[in-house]
């Protein structure tokens, strides 16, 4: 009788949900991301583009579903599971964006919520729920890319706050973060992995700077983050001093899923319908059998590994953990997407390598293709996903 | 529907797996070969596989079969892949079976497929005329219930009771007939194959026709049907050769020593390694989507047939290629058995259409 009474209150509760959205959310709200100038960031210096980001934002805000899956005390809606789950699903039905794009939310959030103090996590996360921080990640150093561990930026405990000095790279729009979650080396006695603490830096703390790093395709989404004898205070510790590579490895997880694009709800353009728009058709049959294959196969791929996260998801749902796959997700996701804009731009042609002009729409198939480069490179590269995959879940030795 | 196994699926896997272990491992198949087998099968295995009901797993339960469903032929099938077992499984069951399941009448069902669900009659599906699989080419010609034609990679047509028949009448429209083994006019000429099992090129001349199956939409979208289910049981049966072999190959990694250390130690095939987990990975979905396509009568069950057999395809290869390099010079020694596994590959990937016809099929399908 309780199972029923439950399926009944779902059914309410997805109705519900769907007449809110529908009556709420304005319609520019509902038409796709452009890129990453075209969401609400939040922050002491946010801005809304238009007066409707606002409006969105401050409705979901105030109806508690800016992070609707978190209790009630760290500002979330408290949906279970399953109301959760329905909330994406009409959310996704109409199209709706998410109201705040947060590096707080995605990744910050899931760990603080792990690691973190009762009384930080009613701190940051609150601050996370209502915009008013936005958060960076510092991890990567110029001698810590794929050997992270390896990081050397110092944080000494000077009694009642840590003396940071060092620098971190490939901060995500670094120079637009309030604060930045770090790894820091706290001690240098212990093997490389037991030094490492998870600081939370204010980076408006005087010592504090960024400098914006140009990248192949002409952008600037990147930043370096320098750290002169900056002062933290030692209530910004995450966990305990030397846990830091933990929290690092679980916060990993959730980034690479986010790369991997599992819980990506928009449906890319399938590859064969740009290469029809550019390239020559006789009788069905593309005349460049050679790209023919290659696209044929490229769409094997991709519909078999939408099924495998179909299958995936199934699988925890029934119980069986499958964690260790994170990396695998990571691995394929990325590689998919880099071999999806080769095929993108061969289609095009000449189209598909223009860099500026309004009938090019200046060049954005270019930069992405370029983009897409550093999928296998960022959050783990494909051969650290590969070390991961043949250590922990084939078990092959280690030298 | 959820793509995991139900609790029944996955005891009967589990019962499956037990009867092969004990009863069918590789060195029955090895036995089988050197004895020169002139049924190239176990009579008392498949007898044994019948009494537990695999025969019959599709059948509905009016023919004397379970009605068990696709998905638990596909686990059944998997698990033959393990062991590399040779049974009528595919030629009697998935094709022959599933095509008169598909398109026989009431009478016909009632006279065919209670022999197969209870093992004892044997079918083969004739259907391919040429060295490559091909369905659009088809020139054997019924005329007054009388066909004349040339078949090719008939499977088991060397033991069969009964074949199952693509032909095209005078007004070339395709239909599947059933003709009795024993009809006067047949020349079964038996292939034995690298991987130790039989395909036959079965020559038909003005032999006699049984029955005509005919109780289909259409008799095209019957034939195509049929080879879209067994497209896809063979994929489960790939699924379970590429996860043994690549277990088989794992499991040398580690034992293996040179240098003074385990070779799986390094980097070199170690991500050789995790490749190919990934492209397993990709393949167990695959497999148990187009299974479920089957048994919930989806539109899609062409295009998943040719993901399902094209991606197993590419990867069989793939595993059972890495395997014999992984072992090294022992993989190439017939004591070995990771080299069964390269021969099954190679076999069952062109049986029923390669990795490249597949591809060209989802192409077409998308009109590009």
């Amino acid at each position: 009788m309780e199972a029923t009474a439950d399926k009944k209150d779902l059914k309410k509760f997805r109705k519900e949900t769907r007449e809110w959205l529908d009556a709420n959310c304005p319609e520019s709200m509902r038409q796709p991301i452009t890129g990453p100038e075209d969401v609400y960031w939040g922050g002491r210096n946010g801005e809304f583009k238009t007066p409707d980001f606002k409006i969105w934002f401050e409705k979901m805000h105030a109806k508690k579903w800016i992070a609707p899956h978190w209790e009630k005390q760290y500002g979330g809606g408290g949906l279970d599971r399953m109301e959760y789950k329905i909330l994406t699903e009409e959310m996704s039905r109409l199209g709706c964006r998410k109201p705040l794009f947060s590096f707080g939310l995605s990744m910050l959030g899931p760990a603080l919520l792990k690691f973190a103090t009762e009384e930080q996590k009613i701190k940051y996360l609150n601050d996370i729920v209502d915009a008013k921080i936005r958060w960076g990640q510092g991890y990567s150093e110029p001698g810590a890319g794929s050997d992270l561990a390896n990081v050397q930026t110092k944080a000494e405990d000077k009694g009642d706050h840590y003396l940071v000095n060092g620098q971190k790279v490939w901060t995500s729009y670094g120079e637009k973060a309030d604060m930045i979650f770090c790894l820091v080396r706290t001690d240098v006695e212990v093997p490389k992995h037991h030094g490492i603490s998870f600081l939370l830096i204010d980076m408006a703390t005087d010592g504090a700077t960024t400098r914006p790093i140009k990248l192949i395709s002409g952008k600037s989404p990147f930043c370096e983050t320098f750290y002169d004898n900056v002062k933290v205070p030692k209530e910004n510790l995450i966990g305990t001093e030397g846990q830091g590579w933990d929290i690092a490895k679980y916060l990993l997880t959730h980034e690479r899923q986010m790369i991997g694009g599992i819980g990506e709800t928009h449906v890319p353009t399938p590859v064969s319908d740009i290469a029809k728009k550019y390239l020559e058709i006789k009788g069905d049959v593309m005349t460049d059998a050679v790209l023919r294959a290659e696209i044929a196969k490229f769409e094997m791929d991709e519909a078999i590994f939408d099924m495998t996260i179909e299958r995936v998801i199934d699988e925890a749902k029934a119980g069986n953990n499958s964690g260790a796959l994170s990396s695998f997700f990571k691995f394929y996701g990325t590689e998919l997407n880099k071999r999806r804009y080769e095929i993108m731009v061969a289609c095009q042609g000449i189209d598909g390598l223009a860099w500026e002009g309004e009938q090019y729409n200046h060049g954005a198939i270019a930069k992405q293709f370029l983009r897409t480069k550093g999928n296998s490179i960022e959050g783990g590269t494909s051969e650290i996903q590969l070390n991961i995959i043949s250590k922990r879940i084939l078990g092959l030795p280690t030298r | 529907m959820a793509l995991i196994l139900t609790e029944e699926e996955q005891l009967l896997k589990t019962s499956a797996s037990e009867l092969f272990k004990s009863k069918a491992q590789i060195a029955a198949l090895r036995k089988l070969r050197d004895e020169k087998d002139p049924l190239g099968y176990s009579k008392s295995l498949w007898k044994e596989m019948s009494n537990l009901g695999l025969a019959g797993l599709t059948i509905s339960e009016a023919y004397g079969g379970l009605d068990f469903g696709y998905v638990g032929l596909g686990q059944v099938l998997e698990t033959c892949g393990r062991t590399l077992v040779a049974s009528p499984l595919v030629s009697t069951v998935l094709l022959s079976g599933t095509a008169i399941q598909l398109g026989g009448n009431e009478a016909q069902k009632k006279q065919y497929l209670p022999g197969i669900a209870s093992g004892d009659s044997i079918f083969a599906f004739a259907m391919d005329e040429g060295k490559h699989h091909n369905p659009e080419n088809c020139n054997t010609k019924i005329t007054n219930n009388l066909i004349s034609g040339n078949k090719t990679m008939v499977i088991d047509g060397h033991v069969a009771n009964y074949f199952i028949v693509a032909v095209k009448d005078e007004k070339g429209i395709s239909k599947l007939v059933v003709v009795n083994a024993k009809n006067e006019g047949i020349l079964v000429e038996k292939i034995e194959m690298m991987d130790s099992r039989n395909l036959a090129n079965v020559r038909f001349e003005n032999v006699k026709v049984e029955d005509i199956l005919d109780s289909y939409s259409s008799s095209t979208n019957l034939i195509e049907n049929v080879l879209d289910v067994a497209r896809i049981g063979l994929a489960a049966e790939m699924l379970g050769g590429i996860q043994e072999a690549f277990s088989r190959t794992i499991a040398y990694l580690k034992e293996r020593r040179q240098f003074g250390v385990p070779i799986g130690s390094f980097q070199a095939l170690q991500h050789r390694a995790a490749e190919m987990f990934g492209e397993i990975e990709l393949c167990k979905s695959v497999v148990i989507k187009s299974l479920k396509a089957i048994d919930n009568q989806s539109d899609d069950l062409p295009k998943m047939a040719s993901l399902a057999k094209a991606k197993l395809g590419e990867t069989y290869k793939r595993v059972s290629n890495e395997g014999i390099q992984m072992f090294g010079g022992i993989g190439m020694t017939d004591d070995e058995e990771i080299g069964f596994f390269l021969k099954r590959a190679r076999v069952v990937q062109h049986t029923l259409g390669d990795t490249n016809f597949h591809l060209d099929r989802l192409a077409k399908m998308k009109k590009y």
